[in-house]
This record gives structure tokens, sequence and C-alpha cells, in this order.
């Protein structure tokens, strides 16, 4: 009850102003024998303060990343979010409100919208922008389902182990139902290998899914693999980190045809996996063939310039069964915290920024390397992430022993690559510092000792 | 009093060497990134963003959200929508760091407070629908509605039934025959009956064995319940069919009814319609979906399941489709709506639904004299109008009064929707809004319909742009800012 | 072009042909009363060249602001020439309904489906009903 308004005499004058004499004959369209006979079997109500006391007691049983030291990736990442972007987003006008369907009164969104798709476009290099996707895994897939239509090919897709395990689950799961093959072509020490990838294009192959820096880390050679799709006349769909673009060169230089991300890392917390942002952008020529909403400039009837939803006749609510996805939302709130982040970064910030994440990584690889009992499982370069083996092999012992020090060392790699399951992937933002690290290094030490003394 | 420059882009404000971010000094050891990378693959400048201060930032925006209606500063009855009131405690509770900052791939051990609130969820939602088993991960409705016909298929696959038809309503909405082409199925509509319910013998003639899904919205589009709904459900399973329920309306019949009990095998929450998420400009949503046992081996992976004292995420499902998101969803959204039903209950929540529909219906009984309302004098939740009299009569359109309702401080209903009525003017108060409110808009209206066609077809006149000429932006799309 | 020399199909479709070194060119373009009907058109989405089509089945998409419609092939055969500029330059379909607002140009394969054509007059009709 805590938010209805209706007062029982104003109740008592509504429903005879409507002719009943009850709310329950209100409900005269529901046959009896549908009804539910008592009440639904959840917990009865609590007050604000139960709530909070309440979720205090359940936050409790979670150790957050806010008490712990931070070194997950995979996707997710413990960056800074300032606090303008807290305060901007938090704006009842933009935080309780819908879909810009009446431009009049939408502006503050569809200009905010606006500026996301251009700030998209001027980090990835790419020549338009949608207003997002749901995350960085639907952005991969939705871009897959827009190849096949611009190509007019639906005989295969082709991907690599390198590409986040999950955004690949996802494309199989949405390809299940279609006559398309999906090849996953397995690297070589932590990367694409290029022949081997270059065999399965078929001119039947609508594109090319990669990711880089990819799930392990390390950077992809991106322009001959852009050569070697173009070359059997297939798009490439490059999954980037928005957070390497401040240093190294734009996806959009290197030939790709459309460009993903997950957004998360552009002033989203992690909130234990979502809602995040998908960033989905593309060449001006497949336009057509994106998903989701897309804002676009006018003017009014006055001459003023001004923002609406436009080519509209993409979607779902108009195109129906034949619409280029049957995404409906966007996720607006974070598509506006991407661009105030964006905005407060700027170009030198973002440069700053992807420099400390390279210059840690590198010092806590090297730091936790130093130990006889761990390596780098790859030679290739890295940006924020890479992957260390545990020569001992024990690599749940040894990250539950980390957590319980306060530290999450890093994501084991076993559930999906039962050759890595000897290793975990490290994950260094600009938050860690020195002492960080330092701390990182001493836990993995702790229980690296502990083994050793439980053999002896 | 209005700021002449906050209509100026990001881009336009920019000047170079200005800063808002100041990051920290690296405090490692720092190496030439040369040494670090291959030239080949950096960038020799950053990316071309703008330069800002912060207080630039935070005037821009600010003054960019001033031209935004909102749930917190108007009524905003738009249709389909559910734009209720979305509790401030919600907020505040979510933000709590031991909610908040989890990665997605820290231990189970470390997130039992989470894992233990996201069962309970599916437990909420399993006997809020009726239903037998939820799956909380698609990201918003329409992409619970393409895991749910994934499933649909991937279960007649499994029975070795070759069935290649997914049935929609002719008022449903465009996600569901889009969701259905997605999974792979033929969408085929199914007409409306003159009562606005589905029409069962055009529904009798299009279901054979090829069919696989039914897709019902009930209450529908059109705010009605269609008391049909048993003896489609025993038609469609008698077709070996399976019965698809769009959620987006259970706003109306939150411990009223429930789909499991109107036979339902499947369906989607929109809970950041129903469970008051904040809607954040479109986006983000949730779509849980809920099951029947029979369904239930192949819902997405993972989810929450609970032994003895602990809970786990269990992916360890062999029929299931898969994943279609990433990480486990939208759980922002997820502990919005579990803080709204646990601070509501039982007796709350058949509250919100009876007041949602003494709201729609008390409006409706103000309107109706003067706007007729094609499907009757009772609603659900919400109600659709018609202004085909007014335009035939006098030229005025559903969008010319949607327009000038602007000028009077209140948000459009959707209009034009659904497609199954002319001019349509779709009503949803929903029951965060009171008496004094909904008067008050019924005297708007009222005023409104009778305004001079001129002054109408010009509407809105108060706000900071007019009727922007759409038509301009489609032919000649200008997407991104370009410097002059 | 007159339009009362001109077939036109019951999709709304007008269709000049002639002949060309022993081939029949059909000509195809959308009506003056379909165009009308639309309103305000935004994008023309027509076939490459060499393109097989079917009489009666569709041959490219037309958008207004916010629907869409499928435009039909009138004839069976190869898709010779498609107006592309005409994307750029929407006022042209509606100023020079049946000359410049051209789509496509078929070579005819299969004759059958020239046979359920009407004449200007008819379409009229047609017209005149739906109207």
């Amino acid at each position: 009850m805590p938010y209805t308004i209706n007062t029982p005499r104003d109740q008592q004058e509504m429903l005879e102003a409507i002719g009943v004499e009850s709310l329950d004959e209100l409900f005269a369209m529901v046959p009896e024998e549908i009804r539910l006979g008592g009440d639904l079997h959840i917990p009865p109500a609590m007050s604000e303060m139960e709530m909070t006391r309440h979720m205090a007691e359940l936050a409790g049983k979670n150790q957050s990343t806010a008490d712990s030291v931070c070194f997950l990736g995979g996707g997710s990442y413990d960056h800074f979010v300032p606090a303008v972007v807290d305060f901007v987003a938090s704006r009842s006008e933009f935080y309780t409100s819908y879909t810009p369907y009446q431009p009049e009164v939408s502006q503050g969104n569809l200009q905010a919208t606006f500026e996301y798709q251009t700030l998209i476009t001027q980090l990835t290099g790419m020549d338009v922008s949608n207003a997002s996707v749901y995350d960085g895994g639907s952005a991969a897939t939705e871009a897959v389902l827009m190849s096949l239509a611009a190509t007019r090919r639906s005989g295969r897709v082709v991907t690599t182990d390198t590409v986040h395990p999950e955004y690949r689950q996802i494309l199989q799961t949405y390809l299940a139902n279609v006559d398309t093959e999906l090849i996953t072509v397995a690297a070589s020490d932590g990367r694409i290998d290029l022949p081997r990838l270059t065999e399965q294009i078929t001119d039947e192959t609508a594109c090319v899914l990669i990711q880089h820096p990819n799930f392990f880390g390390s950077l992809e050679d991106v322009e001959r693999i852009a050569l070697a799709a173009h070359n059997a006349g297939a798009l490439l769909i490059v999954s980037v980190d928005p957070m390497s673009l401040g240093l190294l060169r734009r996806p959009g230089e290197l030939g790709a045809d459309i460009v993903v991300a997950e957004g998360q890392s552009l002033g989203t917390p992690m909130l234990y996996g979502g809602p995040y942002l998908g960033i989905l952008a593309c060449r001006e020529k497949f336009l057509r063939r994106m998903p989701g909403r897309i804002c676009g400039q006018t003017v009014d009837r006055r001459g003023k310039r001004c923002f609406v939803l436009t080519l509209q006749t993409r979607e779902q609510h108009i195109r129906r069964e034949k619409a280029t996805s049957n995404i409906c939302t966007n996720q607006g709130l974070f598509a506006l915290r991407a661009s105030v982040y964006l905005a407060l970064m700027g170009p030198q910030g973002m440069r700053e920024l992807g420099n400390l994440c390279l210059q840690k990584a590198r010092y806590a690889a090297e730091r936790i390397c130093q130990s006889e009992r761990f390596e780098l499982a790859f030679d290739a370069p890295t940006f924020k992430e890479f992957v260390v083996r545990d020569i001992d092999g024990n690599v749940d012992d040894l990250l539950a022993h980390a957590a319980s020090q306060g530290v999450f060392a890093g994501v084991p790699l076993g559930k999906w690559y039962p050759d890595l399951a000897d290793c975990f992937l490290v994950a260094v933002t600009e938050k860690r510092t020195q002492a960080d690290i330092d701390r990182l290094v001493s836990a993995l030490r702790a229980n690296s000792r502990k083994v050793a003394a439980s053999y002896a | 009093m209005r700021n002449t420059q906050s209509t100026q882009l990001l881009f336009e404000l920019s000047s170079p060497g200005r800063r808002a971010a100041r990051l920290p000094a690296c405090d490692v050891p720092e190496r030439p990134v040369e040494e670090l990378l291959p030239a080949e693959l950096l960038a020799d400048q950053p990316p071309p963003l703008p330069e800002l201060s912060e207080p630039d930032v935070v005037r821009h925006y600010t003054n960019l959200s001033t031209m935004n209606m909102s749930v917190d500063t108007n009524f905003y009855p738009l249709g389909s929508c559910t734009m209720k009131y979305n509790p401030k405690r919600n907020e505040r509770i979510a933000a709590m760091a031991g909610l908040a900052d989890l990665h997605p791939y820290q231990p189970e051990e470390s997130l039992q407070g989470m894992l233990q609130l996201l069962f309970e969820l599916q437990e909420m939602l399993v006997e809020i629908s009726g239903l037998d088993v939820v799956s909380l991960q698609p990201a918003a409705g329409a992409q619970g509605e393409l895991a749910a016909l994934m499933m649909a298929a991937a279960y007649y696959r499994q029975r070795g039934e070759q069935r290649t038809k997914v049935l929609t309503p002719d008022s449903s909405h465009g996600t569901n025959p889009a969701s259905a082409a997605m999974a792979g199925f033929d969408a085929v509509t199914v007409n409306s009956n003159g009562n606005g319910c589905v029409d069962m013998d055009d529904l009798r003639s299009k279901l054979d064995e090829q069919t696989a899904v039914f897709m019902i919205t009930n209450p529908s589009t059109l705010g009605l319940f269609d008391q049909q709904v048993a003896e489609i459900a025993s038609v469609v399973h008698g077709a070996g069919g399976l019965i698809y329920l769009d959620g987006a309306n259970m706003n109306a019949i939150l411990g009223i009814t429930r789909p499991g009990d109107f036979g339902a095998d499947m369906m989607h929450f929109n809970p950041h319609k129903t469970f008051s998420g904040p809607h954040g400009g479109g986006g983000p949503g949730a779509g849980p979906i809920a099951v029947r046992q029979q369904l239930a081996a192949y819902l997405p992976s993972p989810i929450v399941v609970q032994d003895g004292d602990t809970y786990r995420l269990d992916d360890d499902r062999p029929l299931s489709i898969g994943r279609v998101r990433s990480f486990f969803g939208n759980v922002g959204v997820l502990v919005r709506a579990y803080i709204y039903i646990r601070t509501h209950g039982p007796d709350g929540l058949r509250r919100v639904s009876e007041n949602a529909v003494l709201n729609a219906n008390y409006l409706l009984a103000r309107v109706k004299h003067f706007l007729p309302i094609p499907h009757g004098d009772r609603c659900m939740h919400e109600f659709v109008a018609s202004a085909a009299q007014l335009k035939t009569d006098r030229g005025v359109t559903a969008m010319d009064i949607g327009k000038r309702l602007l000028d009077f401080g209140y948000h459009t209903p959707t209009v034009y929707f659904p497609l199954t009525v002319a001019e349509a003017i779709m009503i949803e108060p929903t029951e965060t809004e009171s008496k004094e409110t909904l008067d008050a808009f019924a005297e708007t209206l009222l005023r409104v319909v009778d305004e001079s066609p001129q002054l109408l077809h010009e509407a809105p006149h108060t706000t900071t742009i007019s009727r922007p000429d759409e038509v301009q932006a489609a032919r000649k799309p200008v997407l991104t800012w370009v410097a002059e | 072009m007159n339009p009362e020399n001109l077939l036109f199909a019951k999709t709304h479709e007008w269709v000049h042909v002639e002949d060309s070194d022993g081939a029949k060119i059909a000509t195809v373009g959308l009506s003056a009363f379909a165009i009308e009907a639309l309103t305000d058109l935004v994008f023309v989405d027509l076939p490459e060249v060499g393109r097989a089509v079917t009489a009666g089945e569709p041959l490219g998409e037309i958008e207004s602001v916010k629907a869409v419609s499928d435009l039909y092939s009138p004839v069976s055969g190869e898709v010779i020439e498609a107006n592309t500029p005409l994307a750029d330059d929407l006022e042209k379909l509606s100023e020079d309904v049946y000359g410049a607002g051209w789509l496509v140009k078929i070579k005819i394969g299969d004759e059958a489906g020239l046979a359920d054509l009407m004449d200007y007059a008819t379409y009229q009709k047609q017209c005149e009903e739906e109207a």
C-alpha cells in the first residue's frame, strides 16, 4: 500500500462515479473460476525501516568489492565512477522519464542520446552508432544478425575462442533456430591464429567476430584479420574495451565494419552483472540494418534545431515480424552515464586512464611472476588484463584463500577452457594502487607458503 | 529565465585544453608505452572527444534534464508503459555497497546475500505467476519473450515435433511477432473480434499441428481482460500448442488472478513497469520468465538454487537453451523489484492492482462522455479512447490532442497503438495518482477536445520546441554532430 | 509518360513495356494514387541489378516515417537497371511519377504476368473503390 493515494472517501466517490458498488465489482471481467481464492503466499509487507534493516543484513552477507581489493575482470570492471555521473543520472527528469516518444518534452533525453551517438563514433572511429542495446553480449549478437542481413549470406559465422565465452554462448543460443553454422576457431598462445582463422572464412561467411583486447587481455592483429574477412566478402565485427581507446588505434581505422562493446566501464558500477550498456556502432552503409533506437537531428516547425527518434521503420513496433530485431528498449540511463563519463574524461583523460591501466597491469604481472609458482600463460602484448598460470595447478584453493584475505585475485578459466584449468585472469584498473598490487602479491604468496607447508 | 546556452551540444561547448577529470599520478614504476605495446597498435593521438570542465558538464546536463517530462515531475499516463511512481527507498537501498559493488565473477561464498535475494525473488515470481520455475536472466520483456519462444522450439525439438508457427493477436506489441521471427518461427496474426478480444473462429482456423505457441497479452493492450482465456488455453493445448502470456499488463491482476491459473504455460514480467523500476529515459528493464515444470529444463542458465543453508548458481542444465545475456542479468532492476514486492506484501500488491483498475475506470467514466471508448464502459488498468469521430467532424487527430496536453503539463498518452483502434489514445493512469490529478486531467481533456482545430494542429505552444520535422530527419539522417 | 498509355498492377505499380533488341523491357514505377496515399516518403529500397523477380512477389520496399510498404514486381524477369539516385531525391517520386520517378527496369522473362495487369481506366476504377 505504500504508494497508493486514494483515501476510503476517494474510493467511495470514484466507485459511485463509475457506477459500481465495490472494488470487487470492477473485476467482473475476470471470470470467478480463475480468480485467486485467497492471498498470494509471499511474505507480509515491511515498512521502509524494516526493509532497510533486512537489506542491510542481506548486503552484509556479501563480500563487496568496496571492502576488498578487486582484480576481477572478464567483461565487468572496477573502474572509478566520478561523482558527477551519479549526480546527473539521478536527476529525476532523466531517471524517471521514459522513451522519448514525445520529442517536445524529451529534448533532454534526445539531445543526450544524440551526443552519446556522437561520442561513441568519436571513440570507435565508426560512422554511426545506435542509442545502445542491453549489454556487450547482446551487442555482439545483434551485430552478427546485422551481418547476415547486410551480406545476404546465412551460411556461416566465424568467431574465435578468444571472444568472451558468455558472448559466444548468447550467439549460439540466438543462432540455434536459424540455419547458420557457427564456427569457433581455437586460439594459439592466447591469440587468434590467422592462417587457421582464414581457412574457415568461406564465400558463405557473413562475418568474423573477434575481440580486441581479447578475453585473455591480449591484443589481436585486427588489420590483418580485417583483410582476411574482407577478401572473402565477409564483415569484420570487433568487440572492444572502450577503456583501451585512449591508447590504442580505433577499430574504425583498423578495418572494422561493426564495433561492439560492453560499456559498463564508462561510469556504471558492477551491480553483480547488470544492468549494463551494449555499444553498437557501424559504417554508414549498414545503418538501416541496425537494431534498436536511433536519434537524429532535425528542425521543428519554427526552424529550431532539435532531435527525434528516427529511422523507426526498422523497428518492431512498425515492421513487426520483419523488424531488424525484436529489441524495444535501449539502455538510456547507461548511455547517459557513459556520455557524462566521456565528457568528463575528454581525450587526455582517456589517454591517461589507458596508460594507468597498462602500467599497473604490467607491474602487477611482473610482481606476480616473481614467484616461481606463477608464470604468464601467453606471450602476446596485453592491455589491462592478463592470464597467470599456477604451476602448482591449484587455482581454486589459491583464489579462495586470497578472497579470505580480502583480495579477489582473478577469474578462474577452467570453467570455459578446460585446457586452462591451471590459469586465472587478472584485471588491473586505474583504481588499483601499488599497495593494492602488493596486497595481491602477498595474498597469492601466503597461499604458496601454506600449500608448501602442508606438503612438508 | 531559461538558459539560452542549454541547447548547445557538448561538442560546441568544447574548448581545447579544458579538463574535468584529473587522474592520480602513476604510483608504480612507469615505462614508455612504446616499450610495452607494438607501435602499429598505438594511436597517434587520443580520440577526438570534447574537452570540458566539470561545471560545464554539470550545467549542460542539468539544463538538458529540465527539458524532459518525468514521473517525478508530471502525470505520465502513457498507456502500456505503467509509468508509476518510483520509490526513493528502493534507490537508497539498492545503492548499498554490499549490493551494488559486487563483481559478477566473485566466488559464490562471497555472494550469499545476493543469491538469497535472487532466489527469494524467483520464488515470489513463481507465486505471483502461478507457474513453477523462474529465470531472472532476460534483460528486457522483449528478450524474455524471445527466450521463451526459443525454449518452445527446443521443447518441441526434444519431443520430435515439427512446429513452425507462432500466433499473435493483431493488437499485440510489435515485439511479439518480431521475437517469433527471431526464434525461427513464422508469425501468424490472429484477428480480434468486435469486443477487442481474440476472435475464436479465427484462432481455431489458424491453429493446427504446426502451431507451437499462441502469444496472448491478458489483460490486452485494449485494457480488457479476455474472458475466453480458459477456452483459448484449452483449444490451444488441445492442438498441442503452448500459451505464452505477455506480462506487460500484470499491474492489473496482482493477487487477483494468476497467469498459471488461467492457462498460461510461459510468461515474462516487466519489473520496470509492474514492480516500479525507474525507466531511465528508455531503459533499463528486465524480463524474468516463468514457466511450467515441463518447460523448466529449457530455461536459460544459470538459475539460483538452494542447497541447505547455501545458495548457488546452477548451470549444469543440459537441456537449457543456453544464455541470452552475459552474467546474471539486470540485477539492479531485480533488486528494486524485490524491495517493491517485499514492501507491499500480498495485501499491498492486491491493492496496487485494485487501485490501478479503480483509477483507470474512474478516468474512463469521466472521459467517455466526450471521447468515445470503442470497447465499452469498463476496463482493467488502462483504456483506449478514439479520436476517429473528432477527426471526421473537425479534423482533429489523436496526435493533436496528445500534443496539446503537453501545454498543460501532462505527458501525451500512448497514441496510434494498438493498431486495431483508429486514432487510438491509450490512457494508463496507474495506482500512484490521486483522484485530484485524475479530475484535473479529465477536465483538461474536456477543454482540449473543444479547442479550435488550428490551435490543436500547432500544439504544443509552450514547450522549447514544437512538431519536429520527422520527414526530414528520416530522409536525410543526421545522426552525429559534425564540426562545421 | 502519359499514364493512360501504361499498365497497372493491383498493388499500384505502373508498367511501361517496350521492345529492345528483341527483348521486352518493363519500366516499373509506383502510381500517383499510391504515392499520395503513402505520404511523406523517406526511403526506397530497390533490388540490385541482376536479381531475378517474379510477378506478384516483393521487389523492394518503400518507407514513410512510420510505415513500410512492399513493392511488388508486376512482371517476371531480371532486374537490369535500378533508379538508385532516386533514394537521394525522393521528391522526384511525387513530382514526376511516370517519368523520373521510375524505380526499376526489368527484362521480361516470362510474359504470363502481363495478362493480369490493367489498363488505366480499370485501375482508376480500383482506386476509386479503395479511396
